[in-house]
């Protein structure tokens, strides 16, 4: 066997230094709390409540992203037209904004000295600090991530099979519905964990716009202010443990979508 | 069966421009042309897959310029198949029918015909993922042809199989459209491939109809230098003509009959060009001397290159004629043509 060159141990030790400054905090903190502090923790009305409402609200961000993005990803994946890089470039806006400042920005016309804000408040939806607001928020940070991912599931699926299907009788609905979406499901599937996960992770938005009702990290937060470092970590590790399930899936579909080719 | 009248499409960068091309009922019709001359966005126009800008297109009488392609009645076979890969043998054939209203009866039996003459009984059940190319070139033929389509487009059908599989499906093809009354168009790179299975043809370059006609006119008649040389005619020259006699580059050629233009151009098929020995008069009207600049290796013929005076031919003959007649780079050789070999134009 040929001796391994130095370069080949460099890249391992950079390898294994960054594994270790990702694992090892989260290690430390999942295994720090008891397990009659968890058990406390998970029985504890609020926590429930925050970790429930965290998933709900992240579920329907996802599931807005799921109906208004994906038509969009599939003109973005199928059409050229002038400006479409500059539309692609909107689109992906949400993930380089600080997350305050996407706060702030929501709050500028959900505000009654905006005309959106009053046409809201007259027809009864209040944005700050309501279970509204909150997906709106989750939305907004959540929208590049589905309709990146379902546009390259779209750009993968060759126009020439939508063509012989148009040829071969079936209208634009019946081929979307016969041959573009049963190809590209998973992409959506895959959009919509990523959209999720993304969601349930935000802090600085939801803070500026809905303090309560609480969610998770928000919550997490305002335990660690409160009681400190102890208090936080079961909390933490309850949010911490349904992300990783997400990712999870997310991982096995990706894998198995790779194996089918 | 399909007229195409003054046909323009803007797709940004490359436009088709003009065309005019009319296809009869029942006929199998080539079209060929180098990569990029637009030949797939004419298929895809034909099918209404592609919007055009101006003209018209009538199909079998009727104005379809502006119908649907679900509507058209124009199946389409793309050089990749384009099978539904998530759908089984089976489902990609019959995925028309769910569109088409059929008796049961009707369906059954042309599935069952072309199952068994594209021979694909045993692959119903597979995933077109599976299957080899040739497999996958007869299921994608059966799923076009099972909704009964007026015309069959086929973007160059044969050219991404094994040379072997090639001759099959060729024989395959020209069955199918004896046994079907359906009108074929063919997009094809391959000559033999046009010459074997259609009589008329069209060539395309740069989003324009070069030439449209019978094969062998196309083959013997070139309309313009483009086509002479898209057809290989590799001897083209520029000549003079003075009665019934051509002069290029100061050597007289024998035509046989008066040209109308008193200068253009003369094409003569490398294969047309006779080498000997000794110089043969009789029945050749034109019978030179010169010397042999090149010998290339094309397999099964050679190309040998003749300068004669200032003038070089081109003349392809069998590696064992090539042996007989021991010709080598620098050697003194006759060669003749018939002035019947002769295009001018």
């Amino acid at each position: 066997m040929a001796k391994k060159e130095l370069f080949f141990w460099i890249t391992i030790s950079c390898g294994i230094i960054i594994l270790a400054f990702i694992l090892l905090p989260l290690i430390e903190m999942m295994t720090a709390p008891s397990f009659s502090m968890l058990k406390e923790t998970i029985q504890d009305k609020d926590v429930v409540r925050s970790i429930w409402l965290s998933i709900y609200t992240a579920g329907l961000a996802a599931l807005i992203a799921f109906i208004f993005g994906t038509p969009l990803a599939y003109i973005l994946a199928r059409t050229t037209f002038r400006g479409k890089h500059l539309i692609e470039s909107i689109i992906d806006l949400p993930i380089v904004i600080p997350h305050p400042v996407v706060g702030i920005a929501i709050l500028s016309v959900a505000g009654k000295n905006h005309w959106l804000g009053q046409f809201f408040s007259e027809i009864g939806i209040r944005i700050m600090g309501s279970v509204t607001g909150i997906v709106v928020v989750l939305t907004f940070v959540g929208l590049p991530f589905y309709v990146n991912a379902v546009k390259n599931g779209f750009e993968s699926i060759s126009p020439r099979l939508e063509n012989v299907s148009r040829s071969l009788g079936a209208s634009m609905f019946s081929t979307f519905s016969r041959i573009t979406f049963p190809l590209a499901w998973r992409s959506m599937l895959i959009g919509i964990i990523m959209c999720s996960a993304r969601a349930i992770s935000e802090f600085g938005a939801v803070v500026v716009v809905a303090y309560h009702p609480m969610i998770a990290p928000v919550l997490l937060y305002e335990r660690f202010e409160s009681y400190g470092l102890k208090y936080s970590q079961p909390v933490a590790v309850w949010l911490v443990s349904v992300c990783l399930a997400l990712f999870l899936i997310l991982r096995i579909l990706t894998l198995r979508n790779t194996k089918d080719e | 069966m399909i007229h195409i009248e003054n046909v323009n499409i803007n797709l940004g960068e490359f436009k088709l421009r003009d065309i005019n091309l009319s296809i009869e009922k029942n006929e199998f019709f080539i079209l060929m042309g180098p990569t990029g001359a637009g030949k797939t966005v004419l298929l895809e126009a034909m099918a209404g897959l592609i919007r055009v800008h101006s003209g018209r297109m009538t199909i079998g009488g009727k104005n379809v310029t502006k119908v649907p392609p679900e509507k058209r009645g124009i199946s389409i076979v793309y050089q990749d198949y384009a099978l539904f890969p998530h759908l089984t043998v089976l489902e990609n054939i019959t995925y028309g029918l769910h569109f088409h209203k059929l008796p049961k009866k009707e369906s059954k039996q042309r599935q069952n015909r072309l199952v068994e003459e594209l021979n694909i009984s045993h692959l119903l059940q597979r995933l077109p993922t599976n299957l080899s190319g040739g497999e996958n070139q007869r299921v994608a033929l059966a799923r076009a042809l099972m909704v009964n389509p007026k015309v069959l487009l086929l973007d160059e059908p044969l050219s991404a199989l094994d040379p072997g599989f090639r001759e099959d499906i060729r024989i395959g093809l020209k069955r199918l459209h004896k046994s079907t009354d359906v009108t074929f168009l063919m997009v094809t790179h391959d000559f033999a491939e046009a010459l074997s299975l259609a009589d008329r043809a069209a060539i395309m370059n740069e989003g324009k109809i070069e030439q449209m006609g019978y094969m062998k006119d196309i083959f013997q008649r070139p309309d313009s230098t483009f086509v002479a040389d898209f057809v290989g005619m590799k001897n083209l020259f520029m000549a003079q003509f003075r009665e019934t006699k051509a002069i290029v580059n100061g050597l007289t050629i024998e035509l046989g009959t008066t040209p109308e233009n008193s200068h253009g151009y003369l094409a003569i098929r490398p294969e047309d060009i006779v080498l000997s020995r000794e110089k043969l008069t009789s029945s050749m009207r034109n019978a030179f001397s010169g010397r042999v600049t090149a010998i290339v290796d094309h397999g099964l013929y050679y190309e040998v290159d003749i300068i004669v005076e200032k003038v070089l031919f081109k003349s392809l003959i069998t590696k064992s004629s090539l042996f007989e007649m021991e010709i080598t780079e620098g050697s003194e050789i006759c060669l003749s043509f018939k002035s019947t070999a002769i295009h001018n134009f």
